[in-house]
């Protein structure tokens, strides 16, 4: 690091649209800031996808890089194009999870099984927040949402355990709240190869804290601190003590040959019989 | 009855609930969102007595309803814009199932740009599914063509699904004064749905089966002959909601001074309700011109519209949405209507209102005084018009 971080570098001089207190900020200025400590002096070395809701105005159109804004659920598949034209780069996606796992949800079962080299970050609301507060497959249990006004009775999705259990090579769940552990997660997965995915479990107190009883954002966050809980510490409690925490960390780390490296070397390999025929 | 001043998304819910609706299943999108919390707020406080199911998308929200109108209830669904055309594939399947679904369409302009504002390219664009198509141009309407229109698809002469169009932000989210006619009556209006074929372990049957050429188009037949039965009952079924009820919408066109009019504007949804002003204004010095406001866009009244050319001499048909390298929908559908006919006025396209941008009666008095001039002059300037295009 050669000079201070400075978040105006990689932003276009546009007003953002984000709420007070949403945990969007943290998640933009996090991974900015993981962008500038790996030396990035600008995001030519990105491309951004991303589908609909408000994570997906992280990228689009305020970062000064390539990126697509794309339909609802969809980023994921824009993304396989972009990255087997350009393996080359590196193709983030942002998304929320009534995008990712919601609507979306089967894209990112099979992006994670064929290992396709994209790192996608899931800011986990836990509502359908840009159209204002509807139950989605992340809202926890009970919780009372604009569809839901007696509480959800649908048990949420855990998304870092499904993209290990689809074949991710890197798969992390933080909270808004530790905002350290979250810079150096996107750090690690920016330099990884493979399906890389970090959930973001972030607080949205316009759609969802302010139906499910918090006052304020610093509310959510302190709950977010109180709840989260280490993989270790969960391995050791039950599963109706687990209900209400907020299991936090690395779910993996690992090597697979990735889709790109598998259809390049198939390429190769076709092309290279030609020539000697 | 009860008197509700509301907007057309919370009228739509009150209407799902006055017409008994079994089963729901939906997806939030803007600016189709409050029609579904509303209902959700109906369901749980058991208001309506309704399963309703929160979906992972359009396409299931289209899928759930399929299964539960083949199960033989009543079903409701409502989406808009990327939603709907989501459901695209779904849509064909729920028509040639022939299951009665009605679901409400919040017309919303498509992306990119994306724009949450009112256009109809939404469900224009599925005007072949399939599906019959109404468009309304104020929250009664609304109202009275959601149970106008469960009466209509339940028909055994029928059996179709249809939308319910209703343009987003103009109707959606504006309050209007609504009369709710008391639930006996609308029961005895529409009583409760008996399927004559429905899915029952009892006496089991292979729904949505494969079928080879030798059969396949007599099926397709039997949905085009559904839709001319349609374009039969839905006078007769508006005639008899307004015996009931005190309100008709004017069948498959609301028409609006149209008789002795040299110029008819042809116009659908909220565009219809404001040219009715235009039409006053212009009237005042001295121009003969009407308005009608084509209500149903599938099937199409091309028999109504053929008697309207009768005594008109020219049409100036206000489209708020574009058939991309060729022309406005309803422009296209009027000339098509007109083919063979002798003695056919001149007719005249405007396309305008897209993405949400207002047409007022001032936009449509301006398009009325253009078009009488081409009148006069026995020639139309231009096939198509781009009404205030910004250069």
């Amino acid at each position: 690091m050669t000079e201070t971080f400075s978040i105006r570098k990689y932003l276009r001089d546009l007003k953002l649209p984000f709420c007070l207190g949403c945990g969007i900020f943290t998640v933009m200025n996090t991974f900015l800031r993981a962008v500038h400590e790996l030396g990035h002096e600008n995001l030519s070395k990105f491309v951004f996808c991303s589908g609909i809701g408000c994570s997906a105005w992280i990228p689009s159109p305020y970062f000064i890089a390539d990126s697509i804004h794309t339909t609802h659920g969809r980023s994921i598949p824009v993304a396989t194009g972009i990255k087997l034209l350009r393996p080359d780069l590196n193709v983030v996606v942002f998304g929320g999870d009534g995008d990712i796992v919601g609507i979306g949800i089967s894209h990112f079962i099979h992006a994670a099984r064929r290992n396709l080299d994209v790192l996608v970050v899931m800011v986990n609301n836990m509502i359908y927040g840009m159209t204002g507060g509807q139950v989605a497959p992340t809202t926890p249990f009970k919780t009372k949402t604009t569809t839901t006004p007696y509480g959800s009775f649908e048990q949420p999705l855990d998304a870092a355990r499904l993209a290990v259990t689809a074949g991710a090579c890197y798969s992390a769940r933080w909270t808004t709240a530790q905002s350290n552990e979250l810079k150096e997660s996107i750090k690690k997965a920016i330099k990884m190869q493979g399906f890389r995915f970090i959930e973001v479990v972030s607080q949205c107190p316009t759609s969802f804290g302010r139906r499910a009883g918090f006052k304020n954002a610093g509310e959510m966050i302190k709950w977010f601190k109180e709840n989260a809980i280490s993989i270790e510490q969960a391995e050791r409690m039950a599963e109706e003590e687990l209900a209400q925490k907020i299991v936090v960390g690395e779910f993996i780390r690992r090597k697979r040959l990735t889709l790109h490296e598998t259809v390049y070397e198939i390429i190769r390999r076709e092309e290279g019989k030609n020539v000697e025929d | 009855m009860q008197n509700v001043i509301d907007t057309a998304n919370h009228i739509v819910a009150y209407a799902a609930k006055a017409a008994r609706v079994q089963v729901i299943a939906a997806y939030p999108i803007t600016p189709q969102t409050s029609i579904v919390e509303r209902i959700a707020e109906l369901v749980e406080s058991g208001e309506l007595n309704a399963e309703y199911i929160r979906v992972e998308s359009e396409h299931s929200a289209m899928s759930a309803c399929m299964g539960a109108a083949a199960g033989g209830v009543r079903t409701f669904t409502a989406t808009s814009s990327h939603g709907l055309v989501l459901m695209h594939e779904a849509l064909h399947w729920a028509s040639g199932s022939r299951l009665p679904i009605v679901m409400p369409v919040v017309n919303r302009a498509l992306g990119p740009g994306w724009n949450i504002w009112a256009d109809f390219t939404d469900s224009m664009s599925q005007r072949d599914t399939g599906w019959i198509q109404f468009y309304c141009a104020e929250n009664q309407e609304v109202f009275d063509t959601i149970i106008q229109v469960y009466k209509l698809c339940e028909n055994e002469r029928v059996l179709l699904p249809a939308m319910v169009c209703l343009e987003g932000f103009i109707l959606s989210h504006t309050y209007m004064p609504v009369e709710i006619p008391d639930q006996e009556k609308i029961d005895d209006f529409l009583p409760p749905y008996k399927p004559k074929w429905f899915l029952d372990v009892n006496k089991p049957i292979s729904h949505a089966n494969i079928v080879s050429p030798e059969w396949y188009m007599e099926f397709r037949y039997m949905i085009q002959e559904a839709m001319e039965n349609a374009k039969q009952l839905i006078p007769e079924i508006d005639k008899e909601y307004g015996k009931y009820f005190g309100f008709e919408h004017g069948g498959l066109i609301d028409k609006y001074k149209c008789e002795d009019a040299d110029l008819i504007l042809l116009t659908m949804g909220t565009i219809g309700s404001e040219a009715k002003i235009a039409v006053d204004n212009l009237r005042k010095e001295g121009l003969k011109v009407g308005t009608a406001r084509v209500r149903v866009f599938r099937p199409f009244p091309r028999e109504e519209i053929r008697k309207l050319a009768e005594n008109a001499q020219m049409f100036a048909v206000i489209d708020r949405g574009i058939s991309f390298g060729m022309e406005g929908f309803l422009a296209e559908e009027t000339k098509a209507s007109l083919s063979n006919q002798k003695d056919q006025p001149l007719i005249a396209g405007f396309i305008a209102g897209l993405g949400g941008r207002d047409v007022t009666f001032k936009t449509i008095e301006k398009i009325a005084k253009k078009s009488s001039e081409w009148m006069r002059a026995g020639k139309v300037g231009k096939e198509t018009v781009w009404v205030d295009l910004r250069k």
